[in-house]
């Protein structure tokens, strides 16, 4: 759905971003992840024809952004950092606004603008001032903007920013809803955010991709070599000495009855041959779970990596 | 390149209602009418004592078409050329300042509907003032006989006239933030369009044509006498566009900052 492939930007003598590469597949959602200033807004400006690129292509849905911008904007949905509101018009109104000027048919506005006002949580405040509203709700109102014309694409920066829990929880259900219909990116410096709702995590650090990959993709790699932690009936010595003979792995400890396994790096999961010489061996097998590594940590490790060879 | 029409009056629309919810729309109204109403008042009183010394005296007595409504729509351009850049400026530029630019330069329309969508609201703004300031001429049908030909010419140069001016407004309102900045730029400089014809009184011959052809009353003046010359229709229009057309050059260069 969305193509990005040696993309630069400049602004002046500055590098934003440097040789983008990625791909976004229709249904998708995509986190940019990166700390302030790793260039994930510029990323999504260029994405959504708002400015060009200094070097580089972007096509969306087939067409080019530079060569076909009408094309792209209309499939897609942006909701930018500061939510675009005119202050001083009425919710539903501005909300109708957006419908029309992204191409929604008259007949079909109305519809279309109580469809963004329930999905978003906000028909309660339709008849409001925008400027009235409060934070949270102007990001809502924000959100509603880029879905009220159901672009293929929605390109969210920082989507949750500004709204309490409950309000983060309910917009983070509403981007997974979206998903699979919606081909969806959104851009977050808070961990916790990509992996509640995105199947892939893009990691930019300035102005490059660190990494790119599933949550259990970027722990895999970065462990270099999964831990398993096994939980045991009776954890005998003969038992833990048959785990250990199993080629490819590289440590075993016990903790109680909990066995944890470091396999070697480059040597897959070997889930099944653990399993099989932990029942074999007769400990009985309760538990067989791959450790995770939070994306604290991922980002941490990531990043500091970056520093150390840039 | 496409352009269409529903962009652009969705466009329109909300600028003008936008302005309605500010105060700004109902000052400029409001003083725009009082003073006209000032004036009509003031140019009748003169042109009843000047018309009543003629019949005492014998004097030749002046028509409504040359002794109200002329003087009438020459002085409404002067207050024009002080109220255009004050409709004008806050176009782009608090669109620019509140960052709702993003939402119109993502949506699937092109740089040109959206100017000439803001171009049309101030159009239709001082539209409206002009069709209320109507009144006046309206009184005269009641009381006289005026010539309607000359008074559609006059309507037709005003409005030619703000719409030259608005659309250097548009222009100036595009290159900035702040609307302060942007209404004097346009100030200063459709004043100096203005004006440029008294720097031809002291050029030399083929200067002071130049000088005389670009200046924007000069182009008021034959719609005054109740003439529609094509060159001063030309001259507006293409002054029109050359205001639109700096504004799309600004706007499309502010997107590569
Ligand atoms: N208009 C601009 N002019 C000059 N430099 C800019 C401009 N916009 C962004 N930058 C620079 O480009 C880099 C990337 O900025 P960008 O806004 O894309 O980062 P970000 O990842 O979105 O950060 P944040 O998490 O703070 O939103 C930063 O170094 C920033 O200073
Ligand atoms: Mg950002």
């Amino acid at each position: 759905m969305i193509q990005v492939s040696h993309l630069s930007k400049l602004y002046g003598p500055r590098r934003a971003i440097e040789d983008l590469n990625f791909d976004v597949k229709a249904g998708e959602i995509v986190g940019f992840l990166g700390p302030n200033g790793a260039g994930k807004s510029t990323t999504m400006k260029i994405i959504t024809g708002f400015m060009p690129a200094s070097e580089g292509t972007v096509t969306v849905g087939g067409h080019d952004v530079a060569k076909n911008p009408i094309a792209v904007k209309r499939e897609i949905g942006y909701l930018p950092e500061n939510p675009p509101l005119y202050m001083e018009m009425r919710v539903r109104e501005y909300l109708e606004f957006a419908a029309k000027i992204h191409g929604v048919p008259n007949k079909n506005v109305k519809s279309a603008v109580d469809w963004a006002l329930e999905k978003t949580h906000i028909t309660d405040v339709a008849h409001r001032i925008t400027g009235n509203l409060s934070k949270g709700y102007k990001q809502r109102v924000g959100i509603a903007q880029a879905l009220v014309h159901r672009p293929k694409v929605l390109i969210l920066d920082e989507p949750t920013v500004g709204l309490d829990p409950k309000q983060i929880i309910e917009i983070r259900e509403l981007i997974k809803s979206l998903g699979g219909e919606h081909t969806i990116i959104l851009s977050s410096h808070i961990l916790p955010e990509v992996t509640a709702t995105c199947g892939r995590i893009i990691v930019i650090n300035r102005g490059r991709i660190a990494a790119e990959d599933t949550m259990d993709g970027l722990t895999l790699k970065l462990k270099k070599g999964i831990v398993f932690s096994v939980l045991v009936k009776d954890p005998r010595a003969d038992g833990i000495e048959k785990v250990k003979s199993i080629s490819g792995i590289h440590q075993v400890s016990t903790v109680g009855n909990k066995l944890v396994v470091q396999v070697k790096p480059d040597q897959g999961e070997l889930r099944d041959q653990i399993a099989a010489a932990v029942v074999g061996s007769g400990m009985g097998l309760l538990e067989l779970t791959a450790e995770r590594v939070s994306l604290e940590e991922i980002f941490l490790q990531l990043t500091t990596e970056e520093e150390r060879t840039a | 390149m496409t352009f269409r029409l529903r962009p652009v009056l969705t466009i329109a629309k909300r600028d003008l209602k936008s302005y309605f919810t500010s105060p700004m729309a109902y000052v400029i109204m409001s003083g725009f009418l009082f003073i006209m109403g000032f004036m009509f008042f003031s140019t009748l009183e003169y042109f009843n004592s000047s018309n009543m010394q003629a019949q005492q005296f014998g004097g030749k007595s002046m028509s409504l078409t040359d002794g109200i409504i002329r003087p009438l729509y020459g002085n409404m351009n002067v207050i024009l050329l002080f109220i255009c850049p004050a409709i004008t400026m806050r176009l782009f530029a608090e669109e620019r300042k509140n960052q709702t630019i993003q939402i119109l330069m993502t949506a699937p329309i092109t740089l040109d509907e959206m100017i000439v969508g803001k171009f049309l609201s101030a159009v239709f703004f001082v539209g409206t003032l002009m069709l209320a300031t109507l009144v006046y001429p309206a009184i005269l049908f009641f009381v006289g006989n005026p010539e309607i030909g000359p008074l559609f010419t006059c309507l037709l140069g005003t409005m030619l006239l703000a719409s030259s001016l608005i659309s250097m407004g548009v222009f100036f309102s595009a290159t900035t933030e702040s609307q302060i900045v942007a209404m004097i730029l346009t100030l200063v400089t459709t004043l100096f369009f203005w004006l440029i014809s008294w720097a031809s009184y002291s050029a030399g011959p083929v200067w002071s044509d130049v000088l005389g052809h670009l200046s924007l009353i000069n182009h008021f003046n034959n719609f005054g006498q109740g003439m529609i010359h094509s060159s001063d229709v030309i001259f507006f229009l293409s002054f029109i566009f050359l205001g639109l057309f700096l504004t799309h050059r600004v706007l499309d260069s502010y997107r590569w900052r």
